[in-house]
């Protein structure tokens, strides 16, 4: 982390009604350039965290600093932070062009440097027709495209994006998942963007911040979230995950020996247990569970019962029955020599103790 | 070629087939709007159309003295009355005397001329044993008859189809011989009526929206209890008789009411010179203000509602003021309501009645009052309709000239 953050929340707390914790004491940096993406299920604080930044929510407890000046005190329009807004809140009696001139405006810009910019930034996103379009006329992927170039037209060190892509189908919503990521590396500009979609945090983000119940559980890379989870929220917010739960009856060198209710004993990796005797959430994802392993390849091996199987083209998910769950899930992928598993079968099925982790 | 052809036969075959289809939907649809169709030509329509039509038709004359309106057509208005003017005249007189409605007729030419009501009336009274020439007997009466104005007047009365209200509404006058000039200076009243009423109503609508603007905000953006209480206190009056709300601002400003008392006790103005604010067209615009205010709030409130607070945001965000925010974000999207609020504080006052009846005086009462006024006491029908019909004009106009810069379209009533 480096010294100067673009962002700082300090031990920041909010409620509304007095009684409640929306956000518990939050201490996030946000570094320049970077896309940060605070992730969560609906109620978990992460938009009232981004109302607070843009300054439409004033914060109950702590401090905020935008390039190290606390900004509890300064109103929103002079923050200087760019925002996308769920509905895109593009104005509708004004043209598309007009509404990318009205930060432009009230910034006391020439008219040949505003027009200058608002072709630009229409170039930038691939509308540069539109100008004189209502925001009516055009289809949501374009609202929202002009939605995005209006908070960059005046040049933001920051901007914030409330769940944008929320009301796009899914093929566009990939589609602008890509060209937010491109613009965000072409400008530089730092990006704190708010969703409740796993898929879209990941490809996106350089840091994802998963929230739950007003608290930050982990922020990390995609990668180390997705396969590194601190604790069982985030274990089971960011992917497909599969649980065991079980008793730690040996604790070594960061490995562990967890007991589960059938009696079965589990090799694990101690990420979040203390000591011996804690109850343990196992976490493994589907995709790290091998189908009848050479034996002593891996640490972990179990007789299962395959329960159903769906084929789903890249991979064939599999539903088995293990260690006293029915809702195991294995994805078998479609390689050239993949196992052919039938329902009712009973197959062996292992893991790494590296890839098991036990969580609190 | 033949795809096209078969193209076509199937579009006529599937555009009778949707006809057929939808004529069934249409006419449950229809029957179902008969019955209030029939109530408002019936309560509407026709008593409107009617009543227009008296305001340039009148058969009082025509239809009771048809020989003398026979001879006055042909007559130049300027010539001296013939005898056989004067036979046709008295034969009719005969008749209306013995059918007892002299009186009517007299009416409708003492409106043309006035002082002519008694000359009718007391000629009648002796018409009976009136000797012919009737040229020197019917003088000999009332020696008013050689006066040619009189027969001038009898003339444009004469006339079934007339232009003579509508021209009174608008302060002219009709002459015997069809010309049309201004009305002497002492009866012009019409017009300095019609601009106060236009003047009443335009500036009731401003007060209106200045006053019920940062309501309708309020109510808008407050939470959902809160609103739905001020709500209820903005309808309260809707459920008061607008005849006792007239009388509540008669007790509050009449010049030993409350407000009076309330700033003589403040000592803004002492025991003698107590404000007159009621009984003028202060009284009129105050009470009026007060009684059409919920015509303006429930639309501005209904498109405010509508209105995402993230425009406002997003404006502040993109480097707005909140003042800057408001006026180009805001209070364009609201103009659908300002509009539909306006137009309707504006026509319901325009037509307003009661209210500056009540606390109008003399310089507070509107083109209604007088409106009113021929129709119950001067029973001038005739002239009633055609104030109505120049005021119908009116708003149609201004209801025009709005559709032409601001459009009808963009109204939005909830």
């Amino acid at each position: 982390m480096s010294d100067n953050p673009l962002v700082r929340f300090q031990n920041v707390q909010k409620s509304y009604d007095g009684k409640i914790l929306v956000v518990k004491d939050l201490n996030l940096d946000v570094e320049k350039g970077e896309f940060l993406t605070m992730l969560g299920p609906s109620g978990s604080g992460k938009t009232t965290c981004l109302m607070m930044l843009a300054g439409f929510e004033p914060a109950t407890y702590g401090e905020i600093y935008l390039n190290e000046r606390p900004i509890n005190n300064v109103p929103p329009h002079k923050r200087g932070i760019g925002m996308v807004f769920q509905n895109y809140a593009l104005f509708p009696h004004m043209t598309v062009a007009e509404n990318l001139a009205f930060p432009l405006e009230v910034r006391k810009m020439s008219t040949s440097e505003r027009s200058d910019r608002v072709k630009r930034a229409l170039d930038m996103v691939q509308l540069g027709d539109f100008g004189n379009r209502r925001p009516a006329q055009l289809s949501g992927g374009q609202q929202q495209r002009v939605a995005v170039a209006r908070a960059l037209v005046f040049d933001p060190d920051l901007v914030l994006m409330d769940e944008p892509l929320g009301a796009l189908d899914k093929n566009l919503r990939e589609q602008m998942q890509y060209e937010i990521k491109h613009i965000h590396e072409n400008l530089g500009v730092t990006v704190v963007y708010v969703t409740h979609d796993q898929s879209e945090a990941l490809t996106m983000s350089n840091r994802i911040a998963v929230f739950n119940d007003g608290v930050v559980q982990q922020l990390a890379a995609p990668d180390t979230l997705y396969e590194r989870p601190e604790n069982a929220f985030v274990a089971q917010f960011i992917g497909e995950n599969n649980k065991l739960r079980g008793t730690v009856t040996d604790l070594d060198d960061g490995y562990c020996v967890v007991k589960t209710a059938t009696g079965a004993m589990v090799y694990a990796k101690a990420v979040n247990v203390k000591k011996v005797g804690d109850q343990s959430t196992l976490s493994l994802r589907p995709e790290r569970v091998v189908v009848d392993p050479e034996p002593g390849a891996v640490q972990n091996m179990f007789e299962a019962r395959v329960l159903e199987l769906i084929y789903l083209g890249d991979h064939i998910r599999t539903r088995i029955a293990l260690l006293g769950r029915e809702d195991f899930i294995v994805k078998v992928p479609n390689s050239a020599n993949h196992a052919f598993l039938a329902e009712g079968e009973t197959v062996t099925v292992g893991w790494l103790q590296e890839d098991c982790r036990a969580l609190d | 070629m033949t795809e096209t052809t078969v193209a076509t036969i199937d579009d006529k075959l599937l555009t009778k087939r949707l006809g057929k289809a939808m004529f069934r939907s249409r006419l449950r649809a229809f029957m179902l709007v008969v019955p209030v169709l029939l109530f408002l030509l019936l309560s509407f329509v026709i008593p409107i159309l009617s009543f227009l039509l008296q305001g340039i038709s009148d058969d009082t004359f025509s239809s009771r003295m048809p020989k003398t309106t026979m001879v006055l057509s042909e007559w130049d208005a300027v010539s001296e009355p013939t005898e056989e003017m004067y036979a046709a005249l008295v034969a009719d007189l005969k008749v209306v005397r013995a059918n007892k409605t002299i009186g009517k007729v007299a009416t409708r030419v003492n409106r043309d001329k006035p002082g002519t009501r008694s000359l009718f009336t007391s000629t009648g009274r002796k018409i009976a044993k009136i000797e012919p020439p009737y040229k020197e007997s019917l003088p000999g009466i009332k020696k008013k008859w050689q006066d040619i104005e009189v027969w001038q007047a009898m003339k444009t009365a004469s006339r079934k189809y007339t232009p003579g209200y509508y021209a009174a509404a608008l302060d002219l006058k009709l002459t015997s011989d069809g010309s049309i000039v201004r009305q002497d200076e002492n009866r012009r009243i019409h017009l300095t009526l019609m601009t106060r009423t236009l003047q009443i109503s335009f500036l009731v609508t401003i007060f209106c929206l200045l006053l019920g603007y940062p309501i309708a905000y309020l109510l808008a953006t407050l939470p959902v209890r809160s609103s739905n209480l001020l709500l209820i206190l903005v309808l309260l009056p809707f459920w008061t008789s607008i005849l006792v709300r007239t009388t509540a601002w008669i007790a509050m400003l009449q010049s030993q009411g409350v407000v009076n008392d309330l700033l003589v006790y403040f000592g803004v103005t002492d025991d003698g010179t107590r404000y007159s604010l009621i009984y003028n067209k202060l009284g009129t615009l105050i009470a009026m203000t007060h009684i059409l205010l919920p015509f303006m709030i429930l639309p501005l409130y209904s498109v405010m509602k509508g209105i995402p607070p993230s425009y406002v945001r997003a404006a502040k965000s993109l480097g707005a003021s909140n003042w800057t925010a408001f006026w180009r974000v805001y209070a364009p999207q609201t103009i659908p309501g300002i509009g539909a609020g306006a137009i309707l504080v504006f026509i319901v006052a325009i037509g307003y009645y009661i209210t500056p009846a009540l606390v109008g005086g003399q310089e507070g009462t509107m083109i209604s009052n007088t409106i009113d006024d021929h129709m119950r006491k001067s029973l001038n029908w005739n002239l009633a309709a055609a104030l109505g019909g120049v005021l119908m004009i009116v708003v149609l106009f201004l209801y025009w000239i709005y559709d032409r810069f601001v459009g009808i379209d963009n109204m939005k009533l909830g």
